[in-house]
């Protein structure tokens, strides 16, 4: 048996845009080893990465994990303790923000309640000392793109939330900055309006030819957004990626388990053949055979395998005899969400295995049932090895 | 039973005239008992003035009632000098006291979230001292022989001792000392709550730290600065104790003359008039500000 790989883009979604693949290209934005110490806590830790001219760049992590304070010495509020950032090949230590060719979307919105929407948006520009007319073309340009017009002269506190952050978002565009940071952009919004605002973020980037960098915890907003998602933990970057590689070869435990949902199982390795990984469980009799052939591992060493619940199939009944990467269980819970059917297994060992299935049609004839013995199975390609 | 039931409905609806009964009793009628002193002439008998309320002959009385005493305000220039004098030592003191007042209230928003309540409590602490006390300690200080003078001598600073006691300048510093707590609380209220991020946006957006502070932080610490000026300005048109204490004889102010006339020479009706007068000053600055209020809350609508 070989690799049961034809193709090798990851995900769903095939990429044209990839400066980071390009060795000649020059970053728009470097960090290198750069340290941020808040008294004896260490928000950012030795972080270095690259982010490319018109790239949506996304950082994500749980709450604490040093993405906004990086996103912070961007903008310029926070000093690195050690380390350099630059901007177009210009080191940016020094650089007061008021100074910096970079633009930022506050979490808060942090407009300015005593001014109108039109002067919130204004304001930018008029610091820059634009002539009166200019500005005035720049602002309607700008209501016009978030859609505004009619709201020009109210007031922020007379706007709904959705309306609220199309005037953040307007005044942190109206410098046309190279660099605009958005600080949890959707975070205030109600589900629908997300997914909307998302898709108008991404057309609004592309159309401005902008590089987007967005600090997010909400990584289905990562996902639909980024070019390339920086996962942080801990004040480090675990893994910069694509989101199709982010969710489908993630580097570590801490990220299979930090996007998206995931069943981890841990076994020992027991040996490659034909390019295929045997890895032995507590979960299963037999040995698993697992397609991941980029990792390098050792006879006898430990290891998790990481596989997504929609990767696995799962049927009535024991398994038939040959069947590979089988597991066995009783069916625990089922959760109709509608689009997907999410089944909770217990297997013998105890362990928990979370099956989801598409309902791809809307009447299904004798469907599986509660406490009902079912077998799990999936593809040696559907998992993933982390090396524990 | 019907009793009790019926006051329960109607106590809920009593509530909101407490407050009018209290305005009533203890404001509008001292008022209309000093109104009409205003209006009588002095005597030399217990109490001090004529006519006298009585029921038996209203007619005698209320034809005793004239506007001798405001006329006599308006003759006499001391009164209306007085009265300029006042407003303008009030205007330049509420001044002073902005100036001060700002920096140290925009230190205390600043300030560490836990140290806040200790640096609100050294501002009122002063109150802890009786009025008096305190005012009378700036004569210690300011007099020829004083701390001050002894230390700026001390140091070299000055060879003769500064004359400042019983002059204008003792005035504005006491009215500045005593009244600085009031300024800074309204100020620092306002300051309190103004979120950083917006100075930060501002910071982001091309705006030097100066020019944020000029454009956000002073606009939005507006109701403060109103209300801190009122609650200076006001009392300091009628005061009485600090020029008395720390001003000369040069030293002319509307509650003292108010005073003098009250005490010195005993014409109360004069110095009901006064009162009269310092009141319907005082409501002008009490209108602009309940104007500039209501649209405020226009603006926010």
């Amino acid at each position: 048996m070989s690799s049961f790989r034809q193709n090798p883009s990851v995900g769903a979604v095939r990429r044209t845009f990839a400066p980071w693949a390009d060795p000649s290209a020059t970053p728009l934005i470097r960090v290198e080893q750069v340290t941020k110490r808040f008294g004896d806590a260490v928000a950012v830790d030795h972080l270095s990465v690259d982010i490319h001219d018109r790239e949506f760049f996304c950082l994500l992590g749980p709450s604490g994990c040093g993405k906004t304070t990086l996103m912070r010495m961007i903008a310029g509020f926070e000093q690195p303790t050690a380390g350099r950032i630059t901007l177009a090949g210009r080191d940016l230590a020094g650089v007061p923000p008021y100074r910096r060719p970079v633009n930022m979307m506050f979490q808060s919105y942090a407009l300015f309640p005593h001014m109108s929407v039109e002067k919130n948006i204004a304001f930018g520009l008029r610091q820059d000392g634009l002539p009166k007319d200019e500005i005035a073309a720049r602002v309607s340009e700008m209501l016009r793109l978030v859609q505004l017009e009619s709201l020009a002269r109210r007031r922020p506190d007379q706007l709904s939330g959705g309306q609220k952050q199309r005037v953040a978002l307007a005044r942190a565009l109206a410098k046309r900055p190279k660099v605009l940071l958005l600080d949890e952009p959707l975070g205030a919004l109600d589900k629908k309006l997300r997914e909307e605002t998302q898709f108008e973020l991404m057309d609004i980037q592309h159309e401005l030819g902008m590089t987007f960098i967005v600090v997010t915890h909400d990584q289905e907003e990562a996902m639909t957004m980024a070019d390339r998602i920086a996962v942080m933990d801990h004040g480090r970057i675990v893994q910069v990626a694509t989101p199709g590689e982010i969710y489908e070869q993630p580097k570590t435990r801490f990220i299979a388990e930090f996007v998206g949902d995931v069943n981890i199982i841990e076994g020992k390795v027991m040996g490659q053949e034909g390019g295929l990984w045997r890895v032995a469980t507590a979960s299963a009799e037999a040995p698993f055979t697992i397609d991941d052939p980029d990792e390098v591992l050792e006879k006898g060493q430990g290891v998790a395998i990481a596989i997504r619940p929609e990767k696995m199939t799962i049927r009535r009944g024991a398994p038939e005899p040959g069947t590979m990467n089988a597991l066995t269980g009783e069916v625990w819970d089922i959760g109709y969400l509608g689009d997907w059917t999410v089944y909770r297994v217990k297997l013998a060992s105890g362990e928990i295995m979370r099956i989801s299935r598409a309902n791809a049609s809307r009447f299904v004839e004798n469907p599986i049932d509660w406490d009902e013995q079912v077998t799990i199975t999936f593809a040696p390609d559907a998992a993933v090895i982390l090396a524990e | 039973m019907a009793g009790p039931s019926f006051l329960k409905r109607l106590g809920p609806g009593l509530v909101p005239f407490v407050p009018y009964l209290w305005l009533a009793v203890f404001f509008l009628l001292p008022f209309l008992i000093v109104f009409k002193i205003s209006l009588s002439d002095p005597a030399v008998a217990q109490p001090p003035y004529r006519p006298v309320f009585e029921w038996s002959d209203i007619a005698a009385f209320f034809s005793g009632l004239d506007l001798e005493n405001f006329a006599t305000l308006i003759d006499d220039s001391l009164y209306l000098d007085a009265t300029l004098s006042s407003l303008r030592i009030a205007a330049i003191s509420t001044a002073l006291l902005l100036l001060v007042g700002f920096p140290i209230a925009y230190a205390m928003a600043r300030a560490p979230q836990k140290h806040r309540p200790l640096l609100v409590a050294l501002v009122i602490m002063p109150f802890w001292t009786s009025f008096l006390i305190r005012i009378y300690a700036w004569v210690a200080i300011l007099k020829p022989e004083g701390l001050l003078n002894q230390a700026l001598m001390g140091l070299g600073l000055i060879g003769d001792p500064l004359n400042i006691l019983n002059t204008e300048t003792a005035v504005y510093i006491g009215i500045v000392y005593a009244y600085l707590p009031f300024m800074v609380l309204p100020l620092y209220a306002s300051l309190e709550k103004q979120d950083h991020s917006l100075i930060e946006a501002a910071l982001d957006l091309g705006s030097p730290p100066w020019r944020a502070f000029w454009t956000i932080t002073v606009p939005l610490a507006m109701p403060g600065i109103v209300a801190g000026s009122l609650l200076c300005f006001i009392p300091a048109v009628g005061e009485f104790v600090i020029p008395d204490l720390l001003g000369g004889s040069e030293t002319l102010m509307i509650g003292k003359q108010l005073w003098s006339e009250f005490f010195s020479n005993r014409d109360w009706p004069l110095a009901s008039s006064v009162a009269i007068l310092l009141l319907l000053i005082l409501v002008v600055p009490i209108v602009i500000y309940r104007d500039v209020e209501s649209r405020q809350l226009e603006g926010r609508r």
